[in-house]
């Protein structure tokens, strides 16, 4: 082991090279396996995360890529032997473009290609190609000063040593500190030093014309990676701007969820998690369709809770009426009661109700909430949670949730849920209806039309008997641009393809909820 | 010699410590203890200690029950809903409960060990009796079956597998199996079926909870002589998956491998629990405290009675006023204070290897030996999370297991309560099959809190690559004797058959007399030994 490191730190003869320690192109050889397999790794990762199957794309991927450098290989020996420096200075540029920009390029690609497995297996291919040229070009231009078993033990030791250094430092270090987009940037980024690196050093084995071109391109290559390294975050913007269709114009990752708002020539977008909560155009006629039912037809509505609905626009459509003395909005995300401050144009779609004195916002999880005991009775509940996609949220849509709402009634008070779409999702919607009735309420389901979402559905629920004929108030009636009396009413009237359906029990312990909604959803997507 | 940490590791994980010695020093908690039993007065026991009473020293009771562990507590529950009051229970620890007992910290209460009961079949009416003093059963239906309340069943999602790099919905690890595999899996369950909807010339049922209902037939007793893999063998299942899924289980109820697991014991797990072929399992009921709560409920039934950090050292058959009474003999654990009890009859509740060592006369009155009851010890560890870790693929579950790891993955204490974010307590469990640790036990009781903290951290690493990041602390309870081993020949050996037949005035109640150690179980022989000792102070009353 030491000698063999003395023999390698020995300079290299002067004449067809300039002077370098051998050390040194060793550790060219070494960035190079590693970076070679790190992209291997991505490719791989990238492939199974957005495809699924890891076991298919792993193999798919691995299996390209390996007979790709083996087409590298074989493609190395047409390169002539008086070019054979420059092809690998080019190659090492390639590779750093191609290999560097993989991984923001594929998830951009899944976003805006119907091809996505074409551009994959393309793009694997050619960086396995490039990679594949590397060390035949390298070891052809070493050979001139090595004899040929210290050549190709050498070599391949490094490349070796390299390839352990990438399946060690992919998962442990690159992936969970830097992430997959920059993870690839970083390796483009060696990739092309090691291509400068080389004009210098085989600087003699060049053409002189094109030198200043090759330096430049290089130098050219690390800026593109350096910036895009630097704004690797707005990649990832971009890439959500594929799959929503549409630009970003605020985006925050907050401990609970990812939040954008995406604007159009019609208004702006909220979507959590992906998925569409309203657009600014038409979502009075969401949201007055799920506050006025509860709320007009009370005798006393002094106390209203809201559960969910943080972006304060429910609440908008309570503080329309003069009598409610306070309300009490409970949302799991700060960043979500909070995002009018950063983003004004919500601040002023909301008209900043969640910052009215009779407001009180509540940052905890609804089902922790409710199951402690305040005492304190609402004479209405507006809940306007997510749609049930996930076991978290199917929670709150169980009876056990309900049944604990109860202990926080007025025993006339009116509760109205947002229950999905009753035409995409009947069983879901129907499996809410049900949970309710079984939770001890009557229930009266509605539904309004919202372009945005489209047929969408409600529930109407008391622990009383619950009014035939809802009314307006006057004073509130003339500040609506959906919702008169008689719309109102009409809301009820269920259309023959949104009658009931058979569905479960919506319970703790079978969250038979969040299996319909994904089944119902996922078929219709 | 002691294992350095590497070989410790490497031991308990059965995995090479890869890597421990490249990079930064591994991260421990910032706080943490190590606890166990205390075993210090009982070895003085075995060595002859004997402190005696003074004259004055000497309380008369009806009973006395020894152990103040899940069976100590049944039985006195069950003589106090009969109205015989006039006992005590005399626990050495100062908690009582036994392997079901549990913690507490500002955020929820957490479990020490056993952490749920399957939802009873209509026949186990005491234990559905005592669910319904808890509130947890509400109601029954017309054909006398439990009604659960919703927020004492285990809440969905219930359970993942950590497999292939990713975690998965359920126990078995379905990713890539093959159609063999899954046709031996069915087949499987058609096996299963079969015995759950199996009955002998009685009626009874091959395998039911509590096992003393079950079938004596001699096709049900025969599953005893082999072992679980041996019959998976004699079926000629292969699939690998599937015997990882039937080792787990045989692991999770019986901290054994299936090779020394009984294939009677190995069935029980899963056919004791369905109600019909077909079926699902019964539903799980849980706590956040797991079994702890039956404890606290059972405790508060016997108030002052229950006698913390009192050991007895003798229990002595003898005559007073041409009486037969039994002696019970105890220390203060603290002060050392020695204190006696005159009973009519005791409940011996503790341990059956112990009952030689405490009953004066016990192996000349019944001939009976106790040396085929072998016990298996545990680790268990509560970790506190400041968050939970990132994840991706199927959500955090109330029981997390990780495929080809000792250890039994962990519960989440925070589940049942709804709270999916934020902090929580892990309950992180390993068992130590006999054949992991031959050789090194000695050196497994020795090792320290930093050596075990390694151990779990390591495990769960596997899983969650940034958990040392996110636990504040981590403790570590040592079970030694923990639980009755059930390997081949065991439960229908003579020994376990007659250890539950009383010796003159003393009965016996404990988990370990049915072979396999279950709440139910512990639970059945309490409220039994109870009545048996009812009926002999009726009698005498009479």
């Amino acid at each position: 082991m030491s000698r063999d490191f003395r023999r390698g730190s020995d300079t290299m003869s002067a004449g067809s090279m300039n002077r370098a320690p051998f050390v040194l192109l060793y550790l060219n050889v070494l960035v190079i396996a590693t970076c070679g397999l790190v992209y291997e790794l991505l490719a791989g990762t990238l492939a199974s995360y957005l495809l699924g199957d890891s076991v298919t794309q792993f193999s798919l991927v691995i299996g390209l890529y390996l007979s790709a450098m083996g087409a590298g290989a074989w493609v190395s020996r047409f390169v002539l032997d008086r070019v054979v420096a420059r092809c690998f200075i080019e190659v090492e540029l390639g590779v750093a473009l191609l290999g560097g920009f993989s991984a923001p390029l594929l998830f951009l690609a899944f976003a805006r290609v119907d091809l996505f497995g074409a551009v994959l297996y393309g793009l694997v291919f050619a960086i396995g190609l490039l990679v594949g040229l590397e060390l035949p070009l390298l070891m052809r231009i070493l050979k001139e000063h090595l004899d040929f078993e210290d050549l190709v033990s050498r070599v391949l030791t490094f490349d070796y040593i390299g390839a352990l250094f990438a399946s060690l430092l992919f998962p442990m270090l690159l992936v969970p500190r830097l992430g997959l987009v920059r993870t690839s940037l970083l390796c483009g980024f060696l990739n092309a030093a090691v291509g400068l690196w080389g004009t210098s050093l085989l600087r003699p084995l060049l053409n002189k014309r094109g030198l200043n071109g090759l330096r430049g391109r290089a130098c050219l290559i690390m800026g593109l990676l350096f910036a895009a390294f630097l704004k690797a975050d707005r990649l990832t913007e971009l890439a959500e701007e594929g799959v929503l269709g549409q630009a970003i114009i605020h985006a925050e990752t907050t401990p609970y969820q990812r939040l954008v708002l995406t604007t159009n020539t019609n208004g702006f977008q909220l979507y959590l998690n992906g998925h569409l909560q309203f657009n600014s155009t038409d979502e009075y006629r969401y949201h007055e369709a799920l506050v006025h039912p509860a709320l007009s037809p009370l005798k006393s509505r002094q106390h209203v809770l809201v559960l969910g609905g943080g972006d304060g626009l429910a609440v908008r459509e309570i503080l329309r009426y003069s009598s409610v003395k306070t309300v009490t909005l409970v949302d799991l995300d700060p960043g979500m009661t909070t995002l009018a401050d950063r983003f004004p144009p919500l601040a002023e779609l909301s008209r900043s109700a969640l910052k009215d004195p009779r407001v009180t916002v509540i940052n905890e999880d609804a089902f922790v909430w409710i199951g402690r005991d305040s005492g304190q009775r609402f004479d209405a509940v507006v809940i306007d949670f997510p749609d049930p996609g996930t076991f978290a949220i199917g929670k709150l849509y169980t009876t056990r949730f309900y049944r604990m709402l109860r202990e926080r009634l007025q025993p006339d008070a009116l509760v109205s849920v947002q229950c999905t779409s009753p035409l995409v999702a009947p069983r879901s919607f129907w499996c809410i209806v049900g949970t309710m009735e079984a939770a001890g309420y009557q229930v009266r389901p509605y539904h309004a039309a919202v372009p945005s979402f489209g047929e969408w559905g409600y529930v109407l629920a008391s622990l009383g008997p619950l009014p035939e004929q809802l009314t307006l108030l006057p004073d509130v009636a003339s500040q609506l641009r959906f919702l008169t009396e008689d719309v109102l009413n009409g809301l009820f009237d269920l259309p023959p393809d949104l009658k009931r359906v058979d569905a479960e029990i919506n319970q703790l312990n079978n969250q038979a909820l969040v299996q319909y909604y994904d089944q119902e959803w996922g078929a219709w997507k | 010699m002691p294992l350095s940490r590497r070989e410790l590791i490497a031991v308990m994980l059965g995995t090479p410590a890869l890597l421990s010695g490249c990079g930064a020093a591994p991260q421990l908690p910032p706080a943490g203890e190590l606890f166990g039993q205390d075993f210090e007065i009982g070895h003085r026991i075995r060595d002859g200690f004997r402190p005696q009473p003074t004259a004055d020293a000497w309380e008369n009771v009806d009973v006395v029950i020894v152990g103040g562990g899940a069976a100590g507590l049944a039985a006195a529950w069950k003589l106090a809903r009969a109205g015989c009051d006039d006992f005590v229970v005399l626990e050495l620890e100062a908690v009582g409960g036994g392997t079901s007992r549990s913690g507490d910290c500002p955020l929820t209460p957490y479990p020490w060990g056993a952490h749920y009961l399957p939802v009873p079949l209509p026949e186990n009416q005491p234990l559905i009796q005592l669910l319904q003093e808890l509130g947890t059963v509400e109601s029954l239906t017309a054909d006398g079956a439990p009604m659960v309340r919703e927020q004492d069943l285990c809440r969905e999602p219930e359970e993942r597998l950590f497999f292939d790099g990713e975690w998965i919905e359920g126990l078995y690890p379905s990713t890539g199996a093959t159609p063999d595999d899954l046709a031996e899996l069915a087949v499987f369950r058609q096996e299963i079926d079969r015995w759950v909807g199996w009955r002998d010339a009685q009626g009874r049922r091959a395998f039911t909870i509590p096992t003393r209902r079950a079938s004596d037939d001699a096709a049900i007793t025969e599953l005893d002589q082999y072992s679980m893999a041996e019959w998976l063998r004699q079926q000629g299942w292969k699939s690998d998956r599937l015997h990882w899924l039937v080792d787990y289980s045989c692991r999770d109820d019986y901290g054994q491998s299936a090779e020394r697991t009984s294939a009677w014991a190995g069935l029980h797990y899963f056919a004791a629990r369905m109600k019909a072929p077909g079926a699902e399992h019964q539903p799980l009921i849980t706590w956040p405290e797991g079994n702890g709560r039956l404890i606290r409920h059972l405790s508060e039934r016997v108030g002052a009675r229950l006698k913390l950090g009192r050991a007895v050292t003798q229990i002595r058959p003898t005559t007073q006023a041409g009486e037969d009474v039994v002696e019970v003999v105890t220390v203060a654990k603290e002060s050392q204070e020695a204190r006696g009890w005159r009973a009519k009859s005791v409940i011996f509740a503790a341990p059956q290897f112990l009952a030689p060592r405490l009953i004066d006369g016990f192996t000349a009155r019944t001939g009976r030996k106790v040396d085929e009851f072998e016990y298996g010890s545990w680790f268990v560890a509560n970790l506190f999370l400041k968050n939970r870790p990132s994840e991706r693929h199927y959500p955090l579950c109330w029981d997390n297991v990780i495929h080809n790891s000792r250890s039994l993955g962990y519960v989440v204490a925070t589940h049942q309560s709804g709270s999916d974010y934020g902090p929580t307590v892990w309950t992180w469990y390993y068992p130590f099959s006999e054949a992991n640790v031959r050789g090194v036990r000695e050196q497994l009781l020795r090792a320290t809190w930093a050596d075990l903290a390694e151990v779990v951290l390591t495990d769960l690493e596997q899983a969650h690559p940034e958990i040392r990041h996110l636990v504040t602390r981590l403790d570590i309870f040592r079970w030694g004797h923990a639980m009755i081993y059930p390997k081949p020949g065991f439960l229908t050996g003579r020994q376990r058959r007659e250890a539950r037949l009383p010796d003159g005035r003393i009965h016996f109640a404990n988990t370990d007399l049915s072979g396999i150690a279950l709440f139910e179980e512990a639970f059945d022989h309490g409220c039994r030994a109870a009545e048996e000792v009812l009926a002999s102070l009726t009698r005498k009353g009479a």
